[in-house]
């Protein structure tokens, strides 16, 4: 048996596996569950692995030996998000001004409220530079994070969180403030939780989710630009 | 299938070597979907109908994709629950914040007419 294990544990194939798996998994107990916000699929697959690699003792790097053919497609698929934008481009065009007014008002309120929020309640500095840029796509939240002296890996973690508090709280409040559009539902999705808001946004409608990934994709360039200016 | 997704990680390559030799602040992929984006538009039709079937299924199983990533959140979790109570009430105020903010004000412009007659 733990000869099996040995031999398993070194090929990329068991991670793989389990970490489709427990997508699959938690997608059936999203479903189940109504779309329960809490029943997120991206977070209770993660909880399980994180389970499973700490109950097995893997270490990180080993389970991405195995998940890094997942996690490659994140490129690919973000390209692909360019498809159900074209075929909004109409609509697109005609609300060019007020959607970049909406996402320089988000942008500048995503870092603004972290920045006062973390200081108010007393982050340190490392952390607080770490999170300043949390609410757009990993990749370029670690390259700015580095450039503001934080620490690209604690970033990872913290916009992976964000994206899922995003996405677990969108529905709720919004519904609250009485958006019902599908376009301004999922702008403001992508805006704040990136790829995970833009996966939830997806699930909902997929106009939501059009608008999703053009938000994600502004808000990450504009982060890029603006806050390295602001940080000094 | 095999069409689109090379379509894809060309676009994607193209967008990774812009970023490099630019040195843009932003990552190849989004660099990439921007390209596919003016492509598209600059075509003046729809997108071929054989890019749709594998753009769909890649974008319906987004979330999974992000699932290798979030299970790196293991490698913080001594920090993460040091400090965990103003983290994550930071994370859930802002993140709540920056949604209201961004959904309130993109209403309120459409709502003016700002861009339009929107149904």
């Amino acid at each position: 048996m733990s000869e099996l294990w040995v031999y398993l544990a070194r090929t990329p194939l068991l991670w793989l596996a389990l970490t489709l798996a427990a997508y699959l998994l938690a997608v059936e107990l999203a479903r189940r569950s109504g779309n329960y916000p809490l029943c997120n699929p991206v977070l209770i697959a993660t909880l399980v692995l994180i389970g499973l690699l700490t109950l097995s003792g893997t270490s990180y790097a080993a389970y991405f030996a195995g998940a890094q053919f997942i996690h490659f497609l994140l490129g690919p698929a973000t390209v692909a998000l360019a498809v159900p934008l074209a075929q909004s481009l109409a609509r697109l065009r005609r609300l060019a001004l007020p959607l970049l007014l909406a996402l320089l008002v988000g942008s500048l309120v995503a870092i603004g409220s972290t920045g006062l929020l973390g200081q108010m309640l007393g982050l340190d500095a490392l952390t607080l530079r770490s999170m300043l840029p949390r609410s757009v796509t990993t990749p370029i939240a670690m390259g700015v994070a580095e450039q503001i002296g934080g620490e690209p890996s604690l970033t990872a973690a913290l916009v992976i969180l964000t994206g899922m508090i995003g996405a677990v709280i969108a529905n709720d409040l919004l519904r609250l403030l009485r958006i019902e559009a599908p376009a301004v539902r999922g702008f403001a999705m992508g805006l704040a939780a990136h790829g995970i808001g833009t996966a939830r946004a997806l699930q909902l409608h997929a106009e939501a989710g059009a608008f999703a990934g053009l938000a994600m994709s502004l808000n990450g360039v504009l982060t890029a630009i603006i806050l390295p200016l602001l940080v000094r | 299938m095999l069409q689109a997704f090379t379509t894809l990680l060309g676009f994607q390559l193209l967008g990774e070597a812009l970023a490099r030799a630019l040195q843009l602040p932003v990552p190849g992929p989004v660099v990439g979907m921007l390209l596919l984006l003016l492509t598209l538009a600059l075509r003046r039709d729809a997108p071929p109908a054989w890019l749709e079937p594998t753009s769909s299924a890649l974008l319906q199983h987004l979330g999974l994709l992000f699932v290798p990533a979030g299970v790196g959140i293991i490698a913080h979790t001594s920090l993460l629950a040091r400090g965990w109570l103003p983290i994550l009430l930071t994370l859930v105020l802002s993140t709540a914040l920056t949604l209201a903010a961004t959904a309130l004000t993109l209403r309120l412009l459409l709502a003016i007419g700002l861009g339009g007659r929107d149904e």
